[in-house]
């Protein structure tokens, strides 16, 4: 099962022929990742790994049928192309696209509720159904398909954790990098709900980081619907206030959106709190160890 | 990127919000002049990014010209909240009958813009949140549909102006038009915060932006070709910049590069765990190119003295072999011989450590994995701050 993608899912590239978009169709293919289609306008008739690329999204579905759209559309035209994909029917989109203005991002989060459309991103690495999908930027050699389920603002901590627990045995349903940017699509919460009813996962790994509030909205949640173990961790503890650590969202305001107030959230949720990402990795394996035992 | 006062006032101008008459100065000779032009009285106001300006003794009401010139002189002299005072706006004093607040920002919760109003303005809106978020009005903005009429309205309700307040049902007009003259300004300049603290209902009847603070979206400069983005005041945040690295100083003699935010973030933490203090946040994000690499090690030492420098990199994507090569060539380029540890895992990290073993830099120590890593940086650091004396080695944090 796994969330949100499998092996019978269809993948569609938007900003297919770039480098960044070729690449990365190689490597979805490698991974076992059934690429069904690429799209950049003015490309179409041409092939990249023998996919074939259309002018249009509207025009690629007419031909071949997609469920999720991969974008590596640059920023200034990322906005144009997630209206598109949603127009066109595609249900799951995943922007890897970093540095789109949150204008354009309010905009398109408030257009794809109308088309019944959902979004994972922008500025993310992606999600991985580790052995059968792989839509996005993950490093798929580094995953093991398995009953841990990972969701996480920031990519390379999610290969440090994912990496780790590998290692340790411990293989994963599905990771998802919900991205770093203050508007953002699918959350820890909506993530959370989908590993709860999944019935691969036995435990979820969440990693945060500063800025916002969806580590704390998540223990709430956590608290009151999740029968699986949880286990945390939040980056950004030494911080200095006011100042963007690399990610957009990943910025203090005010006294808002500290690491502390995370964590102390998610302890008071009873949620356990790891102080690395080795720990973390650590702690989802006796998590899941304590489950089956029982 | 936030705006100064004068800047976010002089965009308020041109998308035709009432502000008052005023010139930015930089000397207490030029205030003395402005004041004399704008006069009689004045308020000399500190230029600086940061808020409670007021309660800092940053903004002073003046009467006659030596006030203003004492006024300039120790503002100007001032540093408010670590920000330096770059100028005084000088602007013409007006009477105040009532004070109100009226903000757009981005709301993460409801992902679009919010629209947040209070008939209590002049206060600090976040304490004012938490002692009574009732006296808060709050309307989520559809991006797609714009600020709404009824919108409007509740705003102006909320304001309540009564019949014997000055400006009669004028001031209710006012509000609304500076309602949505602020909702096109925040679109029109992709601005993620506008906030007028306080806006004012004048004893003449007018409603006035006696305040600005304008925060405007980096992401969309591509847009606005007109906004230069300043340049950071700190040299080693400069350098990396200008390489199109993620850089932000901070203050400790630990340098710290590795590959992703989170990952960065996460490093800091656990040296502060150790009891140890990062001297930067550097995320060279791909950076497998020796360029890449080279600039970043470069930002690191361009500031502060560095103890020592904790490279940390998981090759997802990225061939740690890679990086490693980058990294022998850069720290013979940018001729390094400070303490570096270097941590490689994931991706060719055994093809990485042969291409530093092989380098045999004596100043390189490799570590095998990321918590023996920080320990080991931590460890060196506090061994160099004894030897040179510094205040390195009674960083706080203890055993964290």
């Amino acid at each position: 099962m796994a969330i949100l993608i499998d092996n019978a899912t269809r993948v569609l590239v938007q900003g297919v022929t770039g480098r960044e978009g070729a690449f990365h169709t190689r490597r979805m293919l490698a991974s076992g990742t059934n690429v069904v289609a690429g799209v950049t306008p003015g490309h179409g008739g041409k092939t990249v790994q023998d996919v074939p690329v259309f002018d249009s999204v509207h025009e690629a579905v007419a031909h071949i049928a997609a469920d999720v759209s991969v974008l590596f559309v640059p920023a200034p035209r990322a906005r144009d192309a997630l209206f598109e994909a949603a127009d066109a029917g595609i249900k799951l989109i995943v922007c890897i696209t970093e540095g789109i203005p949150v204008r354009d991002m309010a905009e398109v989060m408030a257009h794809l509720p109308r088309r019944g459309a959902k979004l994972i991103g922008p500025n993310c690495p992606g999600l991985i159904t580790p052995a059968r999908c792989s839509a996005g930027i993950m490093p798929s050699e580094i995953f093991m398909p398995g009953a841990a389920g990972v969701v996480s603002r920031s990519g390379t901590l999610t290969y440090e954790v994912v990496h780790e627990l590998t290692q340790a045995g411990i293989g994963q349903s599905t990771a998802v990098g919900m991205g770093g940017d203050a508007v953002h699509g699918i959350g820890f919460i909506e993530c959370l709900e989908l590993f709860e009813a999944d019935r691969e996962t036995e435990g979820v790994a969440l990693i945060g980081e500063i800025g916002g509030d969806d580590e704390e909205r998540a223990a709430a949640f956590i608290r009151e619907r999740m029968t699986k173990p949880v286990v945390a961790y939040v980056a950004g503890h030494s911080a200095p206030p006011g100042r963007r650590m690399g990610h957009a969202g990943a910025i203090v305001e005010g006294s808002a959106g500290t690491a502390a107030t995370k964590q102390a959230a998610l302890e008071a949720a009873g949620i356990p709190v790891a102080g690395s990402p080795s720990e973390l990795a650590r702690l989802l394996g006796e998590a899941i160890k304590r489950r089956r035992a029982t | 990127m936030d705006l100064l006062e004068h800047q976010g006032k002089a965009l308020f101008a041109a998308a035709g919000l009432p502000v008052l008459p005023a010139i930015v100065a930089t000397t207490p000779e030029k205030a003395r002049r402005a004041a004399e032009h704008l006069g009689p009285r004045v308020c000399v106001k500190a230029q600086a990014k940061t808020g409670g300006r007021g309660k800092a003794g940053g903004i002073r009401v003046c009467g006659t010209a030596a006030e203003v010139e004492t006024a300039t002189t120790d503002i100007l002299a001032m540093t408010i909240h670590g920000h330096d005072v770059e100028a005084v706006l000088v602007e013409r004093a007006v009477d105040i009958a009532r004070e109100l607040y009226l903000g757009i920002t981005v709301s993460r919760e409801v992902r679009s813009p919010l629209l947040v109003f209070s008939r209590e303005g002049g206060v600090d809106i976040e304490e004012l949140a938490k002692r009574a978020p009732q006296a808060l009005l709050r309307r989520p903005i559809d991006p797609l549909l714009g600020l709404l009429e009824y919108q409007v309205r509740d705003v102006v309700d909320a304001a309540a102006f009564g019949p014997d307040e000055p400006g009669g049902t004028g001031a209710g007009k006012g509000l609304a038009a500076v309602c949505r003259m602020l909702w096109k300004l925040y679109r029109d300049q992709d601005a993620t915060l506008v906030e007028v603290n306080p806006l004012v209902l004048t004893t003449g009847g007018e409603i006035v932006c006696l305040d600005s603070k304008v925060t405007v979206d980096e992401n969309a400069f591509f847009r606005h070709p007109d906004v230069k983005p300043e340049p950071p005041q700190d040299a080693r945040e400069a350098k990396a910049r200008a390489a199109g690295l993620a850089f932000v100083p901070l203050d400790g003699d630990i340098g710290v590069i590795g590959n992703g935010a989170g990952l960065v973030m996460s490093t800091i933490d656990q040296i502060a765990a150790e009891g140890g203090r990062a001297a930067d946040f550097c995320d060279i994000g791909g950076g497998a190119r020796s360029e890449v690499a080279q600039a970043a090690l470069e930002a690191t030492f361009a500031g502060p003295p560095v103890a020592a420098v904790l490279v940390n990199i998981f090759g997802g994507i990225t061939r740690c072999e890679d990086v490693a090569k980058g990294l022998v060539e850069a720290i013979g380029a940018a001729g390094v011989d400070a303490p570096v540890v270097v941590r490689l895992d994931g991706n060719a990290a055994e093809e990485g450590h042969a291409v530093l073993r092989a380098a045999d830099l004596p100043n390189v120590t490799l570590a095998l994995d990321p918590d023996e890593a920080v320990r080991l940086v931590v460890a060196i650091s506090r061994e160099r701050g004894a030897a040179a004396g510094t205040a390195a080695d009674v960083a706080p944090g203890g055993e964290g």
